[in-house]
């Protein structure tokens, strides 16, 4: 009996393949299944223009039909679809080497914690709005004081009646010189616990008070910023979960930072080179072998690691599936975001002097690139908790070590 | 799904796990070590354990089998991982009998897989000729005699070889000293003329032998796959023990790293427990990473010799490598968490480090599984 009803509904998802594909195949445009660069990707929001006529045409085709976010209920624009059938779609995406039309942190990381914890009336509000790119989101979690110690949060919000006021700065707010609203942490009660006193809360940029600063790093990028907050009046309605209930909120968003990161190296905007691709091409090679032995080993461990790394991601998906609980999504963060770090680190080594081109004539767009995200790697094990924090997150979680 | 257990399979783990734990604990492997054991297991257990059907989980029905699958069997390798029982599983029912599944005439598989999916008959890989596994660098002669053969040459790190009814040999029947082509299986009684079996005590107590073959007779019935062309047969048959070691080094490194954890939960210094260092549960969690990678790993393994047979070179590649890397690192970590009783004869870890050790290079150590794995990536 259950043998036939699984079997029914691997039929089904065949059948839902069949189709995926062939719609992919005639709404697809040409132009959408090429590599993408930084500057096509679309983020919407209120100034947002889109890069290309085909670009649009390919966002309002996926949106309209509701495959933006397959996985979100049908009545705030999703597709109502099941896990299986959301990878279904992507996995055709993906053989199509279709692009990603709508780039969101809205999607990646707002989105699922409103859906959870959100009012109706937030949903309705910011759900669709997500979904049709009318507005650009950005997280302001981290302060200058407040790292890895994330809970020590300063920025604060004071109940004024009918609004809260907020005074405080945010950093690392990623694109938000260019996003139209930022969903906080704030500090609403500074006498008791650290984790007890904090709120997630929704602003809207444009408020008077709200200003922000590029940061350059060290990929010479500013995509990161640092937001001010000066006397700024937040709507009581605004509130996600509940007067200090944030760090729950927070708890669970993180959950899908973590996931989002440890997946991004499959899914970079950059015309990102394959190291064991690269080694034929940059490699002297004696019988099919790479003859220095060492880069060779070192790419054997890459590429066994993300072999393992694949097939884990794969596992939580399965496990996710058939309702079962294990360790392996928490460790994905960790292992993956140290993954791209060793990635960028032999790339670099492949690729010798042609690696080190900062910018201008001599190297391939390829080869700056490579040294770009070489920088921008090394932000990857700190952003979205550290390696060491999610170490601390293992030891306490799935070991259950004695805290000090 | 073959990243998760389906509801027999779980059983089936479970079960292993209770019967392994009642009836061959790691004491039971110190028993048979202080005992100077001549068999190294125990044949009452062994019984028990073909009754439960575990020599024959990978058999077809037609040969007595239960045809459970390899996923079936890496579940009770992994168990027989987390307690150190040695019994001819490994070298027997997994090796022996996918040699004569793989390469064996009609006879041969009617006349013995039965007798060893009983656990009545049990069989040794004899293959290596040097310290290190270099599976096509044979030098032990196959010659024409009559309407047979004769073998001539030494064997080392027979595992079981001191213990097994029937040996499969690997022999040179032509071509250069180093060269996959000209490769010939044999099945060679242990009492027959002209082999003689030198039993080493290895470090984890389980055993093997040294075989020297002279003059040894065997007939055109004897020989298991096609004359010269052993290699199609032993090359997946050497893939399966790969992943079914790599499903035993899981067990190994999961029971190991739980006695650990377990222990940094009760030991006090400095009026603490030592679980709340910091220097200690980053070491600890980056472990549970690996364990995690190493879970899939294996899992996949073990299904592809059933599901995707075109895998299976690059996948027990994967496996052998990855678990090799993390039982050095779980027992090593486990000895050094545990202080100085981890280095004493007392505590079990050290059966763990030392098993650890064996099995690393049963079948191709780390290097030689990343070489591997690297030339079927195409560099």
């Amino acid at each position: 009996m259950t043998a036939a009803i699984r079997r029914e509904s691997v039929q089904d998802l065949e059948q839902f393949r069949i189709e995926a594909r062939q719609w992919l195949q005639d709404n697809c445009p040409e132009s959408q299944r090429q590599p993408i660069t930084p500057e096509e990707q679309f983020y919407g929001g209120r100034n947002a223009r889109f890069p290309s006529e085909d670009a649009r045409l390919w966002f309002e085709r996926m949106r309209d039909r509701g495959w933006i976010c397959p996985e979100w209920p049908a009545e705030y624009g999703g597709g109502g679809l099941s896990p299986q059938h959301a990878k279904i779609i992507k996995e055709e995406m993906k053989a199509i080497r279709a692009r990603t039309p709508l780039y969101s942190i809205g999607i990646w990381m707002l989105g699922p914690a409103l859906l959870e914890f959100g009012s109706e009336e937030q949903k309705q509000q910011h759900i669709p709005a997500i979904i049709n790119a009318e507005v650009r989101w950005c997280q302001g979690y981290s302060e200058p004081g407040a790292g890895s110690d994330l809970a020590s949060l300063q920025c604060r919000a004071e109940d004024q009646g009918d609004h809260f006021l907020v005074n405080g700065s945010k950093i690392w707010t990623t694109g938000a010189d260019k996003s139209d609203w930022i969903f906080c942490l704030v500090r609403t009660n500074p006498d008791v616990k650290k984790q007890e006193g904090i709120s997630f809360l929704l602003i809207d940029m444009a408020d008077p008070g709200v200003s922000t600063t590029p940061i350059e790093l060290i990929s010479g990028e500013s995509e990161f910023c640092q937001t001010f907050f000066d006397n700024v009046k937040v709507p009581k309605e605004n509130l996600v979960g509940g007067l200090n209930q944030g760090w729950s909120v927070a708890k669970a968003l993180l959950v899908h930072e973590r996931k989002l990161m440890s997946e991004l190296g499959s899914d970079s905007p950059r015309e990102v080179l394959a190291p064991n691709a690269a080694a034929r091409e940059y490699l002297e090679m004696v019988d099919g072998k790479v003859a220095d032995a060492q880069l060779r080993m070192d790419l054997v461990d890459y590429d066994m690691e993300m072999h393992a790394i694949g097939l884990t991601h794969f596992r939580t998906f399965e496990e996710k599936i058939a309702g079962e609980r294990s360790a392996a999504p928490l460790v994905m963060k960790y292992v993956g975001t140290e993954a791209e770090k060793t990635k960028s680190e032999l790339l670099l080594a492949i690729l010798g002097s042609q690696g080190l081109g900062w910018e201008g004539e001599g190297f391939s767009t390829a080869e700056l690139d490579t040294l770009r995200l070489w920088a921008m790697s090394k932000a990857m094990t700190i952003a979205g908790g550290s390696s060491e924090v999610q170490l601390n997150v293992i030891a306490k979680n799935v070991l259950q070590l004695p805290q000090s | 799904m073959a990243l998760v257990l389906n509801e027999e399979q779980r059983f089936l783990q479970q079960s292993a796990r209770e019967f392994l734990g009642d009836n061959a604990p790691v004491a039971s492997l110190r028993a048979l070590r202080d005992s100077r054991d001549p068999l190294g297991y125990s044949s009452q257990l062994w019984q028990q354990m073909a009754e439960l059907g575990w020599a024959s989980i990978i058999l077809p029905e037609e040969y007595g089998g239960l045809d459970f699958g390899f996923t079936g069997l890496g579940l009770v390798m992994e168990e027989a991982g987390r307690t150190l029982t040695a019994s001819p599983l490994f070298a027997s029912a997994v090796v022996g009998a996918s040699a004569l599944l793989l390469g064996g005439s009609e006879t041969h598989k009617q006349n013995l897989l039965s007798q060893v999916a009983a656990g009545e008959l049990t069989l040794a890989l004899a293959l290596e000729e040097s310290p290190h596994h270099r599976p096509t660098r044979i030098a032990t002669s196959a010659t024409a005699d009559g309407d047979g053969f004769l073998l001539n040459g030494c064997k080392t790190f027979v595992v079981d070889g001191h213990s097994a009814d029937q040996l499969l040999v690997v022999a040179r029947s032509s071509g250069d000293s180093n060269g996959a082509d000209g490769l010939s299986l044999f099945l060679v009684p242990r009492d027959a003329a002209g082999v003689s079996i030198q039993r080493t005590i290895m470090a984890d107590s389980r055993n093997a032998a040294n075989i020297t073959l002279e003059q040894v007779r065997v007939s055109a019935e004897d020989l298991v796959g096609e004359l010269d062309h052993g290699w199609q047969v032993l090359e997946p048959v050497l893939d399966r023990g790969r992943i079914a070691l790599s499903a035993e080094m899981l067990g190994i490194a999961l029971e190991t790293f739980d006695r650990t954890v377990e222990y940094l939960k009760e030991r006090e210094q400095f009026g603490v427990l030592i679980g709340s260092f910091q220097a200690l549960q980053h070491r600890a969690a980056h472990m549970q990473t690996q364990l995690e990678l190493s879970r899939s790993v294996v899992l996949q393994a073990l299904s592809a010799v059933d599901d995707t047979p075109e895998q299976v070179p690059l996948m027990a590649s994967l496996a052998k490598a990855r678990l090799n890397q993390l039982v050095k690192l779980v027992t090593n970590e486990a000895v050094q968490m545990h202080g100085g009783i981890g280095v004493t004869d007392d505590l079990e870890i050290g059966f763990f480090l030392k098993r650890a050790r064996v099995a690393m290079q049963i079948f191709g150590d780390t290097g030689f599984h990343k070489d591997r794995y690297a030339t079927l990536c195409g560099y």
